[in-house]
């Protein structure tokens, strides 16, 4: 009985733990919800926990039109597509060469892929810098988009490769034998086959191009072609004293990347712990 | 097939746009980096070969803090490794179980993982901000007002707020490793266990840690790593700031090369990082010699 009793005890006393962690992690995030719907009177008013008395949707309207955020926005999703769509098809099909044709040096090579997964990007910053300046890419969104997709090879070259070795080979032999060319093959064959990877490689790709502050914030001073990371770190300034419209464009770069983990959660996991075998 | 899927020419078409583009945005730019290294520049003036003059600096402590900087990158490495995965360890071990609410503890824990660091950081500052933050707030509701600090802006606490944040955001990217980890563990182990007799922390400690061993690996080196070389949050949140209290290599190596414009030394410190975390990621494969079960 006293036993039974401790366990239970034991119990509750693990939902509190685990729901007190979960407060913390989930309350800032709500906190910056409601700042960003608050008024300055109220947020440097007396009680910075009340909730919003009526919601200014104002700072929204404000930060999108006059704070230039739609472009931010319109940059971020330009330059996230582009780097995806690119890296993509380029590792896919370096992935598929190492995987699938016969040549001798292929381990090299994907030994030399995977190189890239021990480099930190801030290792390349200056020579990047300078490349950007030399051939004029400085202050355009190719400025990013190109370290980007370079920066997302290694990693989508080692799940794709993984992918198309467990592929039978039987699948393109009967293809060939109806005289398909090898393009063809890996066109309309070969890259339906490796859809579920391709998803995962995009989160990632999406996720890291999406977030990324450093080379953004020093290849892109262009107002025209700022992110919303180099964005929101130039309006800081600002909007030093107006912490409702600044909230409003944190909430809004940070909406699509938790809109896009609550409706595809398994796959979003998914793209971290496969991610992380390569340890 | 085997003479189509041979043919030298398809081969390069295949390969060639992805070695070409890794390449130029990741090799020549590292070599380029351990060339500059060696060398005196402005990016104007000529360029002065000094050989490892560069590297000696760093080592005197030339530029001043440079010494700092490695240390607090260190403290943060092992706050990681001892705070955060345990923590991490003990939130998979414990929702792993099959409780109630497994899902929604999870995805809550993960959400500050997708989240843009800057975003983040612009949060967290507001949260610190003495006069109109959460953090002021909520302990003088408490009634511990002596407790209360200017967090960031002091030069005592804005490493510890800073390692704080960086708790708050990885601890569920950690907590899902280690999930996904011991989710793939047989059942059947566990319960056989079970019927066995043994408790929750005998199974955690006799079974599923020792099992996941490989994947405690791959977090502590995850955590070592991004510590090393840690830079968008301590960007957002001091710059370095307050006195280079919170400075770490990454952010002295911006100074230096983006505002002071002293190339040289800028790349001998990228060099730095990139040695230090392969020395790390070497001693952890051989120092953690984690065995890999089949099951």
């Amino acid at each position: 009985m006293n036993l039974r009793e401790k366990i239970k005890n034991l119990k509750i006393l693990q939902y509190i733990i685990l729901i007190i962690v979960a407060f913390v992690q989930i309350y800032p995030l709500f906190w910056l919800l409601t700042f960003s719907l608050k008024s300055n009177l109220e947020i440097f008013g007396k009680n910075p926990l009340a909730l919003p008395k009526s919601f200014m949707i104002s700072n929204y309207a404000n930060i999108l039109v006059n704070g230039n955020l739609l472009t931010y926005l319109f940059n971020s999703v330009f330059v996230t597509a582009i780097t995806i769509a690119f890296s993509t098809i380029i590792s896919a099909m370096a992935a598929y060469a190492i995987a699938r044709m016969c040549w001798k040096i292929k381990e090299h090579v994907l030994t030399y892929f995977l190189l890239g997964l021990m480099i930190p990007m801030q290792a390349t910053l200056l020579p990047l810098f300078l490349m950007m300046k030399r051939t004029g890419a400085y202050n355009t969104p190719w400025a990013l988009i190109l370290p980007y997709t370079g920066f997302a090879l290694p990693m989508a070259i080692f799940i794709f490769v993984g992918f198309f070795r467990s592929i039978p080979k039987e699948m393109e032999e009967a293809a060939f034998i109806d005289g398909a060319s090898i393009y063809q093959i890996f066109r309309v064959i070969m890259l339906p086959l490796i859809k579920p990877a391709i998803a995962t490689v995009s989160i990632f790709t999406f996720l890291s191009c999406w977030n990324e502050l450093m080379f953004a914030i020093t290849f892109i001073s262009k107002e025209q072609f700022k992110t919303l990371t180099v964005g929101i770190m130039g309006m800081v300034g600002m909007y030093a004293t107006n912490w409702g419209e600044l909230g409003a464009g944190l909430v809004v770069a940070a909406l699509p990347t938790v809109i896009i983990y609550v409706f595809m959660s398994s796959q979003v996991e998914k793209s971290f712990t496969t991610g992380a075998i390569k340890g | 097939m085997n003479r189509v899927l041979s043919n030298k020419k398809t081969i390069l078409i295949f390969v060639l746009p992805a070695f070409v583009f890794f390449s130029l945005i990741i090799i020549l730019p590292i070599l380029y980096s351990g060339y500059l290294s060696t060398i005196e520049w402005n990016g104007y003036s000529e360029k002065i070969f000094v050989g490892l003059e560069n590297f000696k600096n760093l080592f005197a402590d030339f530029p001043k803090g440079f010494t700092l900087g490695v240390k607090n990158s260190f403290l943060l490495a092992i706050l990681s490794v001892f705070v955060q995965i345990p923590l991490s360890l003990i939130l998979a071990l414990v929702i792993s179980k099959g409780i109630k609410g497994e899902g929604f503890f999870r995805t809550v824990y993960f959400i500050p993982v997708i989240i843009s660091t800057t975003v983040i950081g612009q949060l967290w500052l507001k949260i610190y901000q003495p006069k109109y933050g959460v953090l002021n707030y909520l302990l003088a509701q408490l009634g511990l007002e002596n407790l209360q600090n200017s967090w960031l802006a002091s030069a005592e606490t804005a490493l510890a707020c800073t390692f704080f944040v960086i708790v708050w955001q990885y601890v569920g990217y950690h907590m899902l490793l280690l999930y996904s980890s011991i989710k793939s563990i047989p059942k059947s182990l566990l319960e056989a266990a079970k019927v066995d007799g043994a408790t929750n922390t005998q199974i955690a400690r006799h079974i599923t840690i020792p099992l996941i061993a490989p994947m405690i690996k791959v977090c502590v080196t995850f955590a070592l790593i991004g510590s090393l070389k840690t830079f968008d949050l301590i960007y957002v949140l001091t710059k370095g700031g307050p006195i280079h209290s919170t400075e770490v290599p990454t952010t002295i190596m911006y100074r230096v090369l983006l505002t002071e414009n002293n190339y040289g030394l800028g790349s001998a410190m990228a060099i730095f990082i990139i040695i230090e975390c392969l020395i790390f990621t070497i001693l952890i494969q051989k120092g953690f010699k984690a065995e890999s079960y089949t099951y």
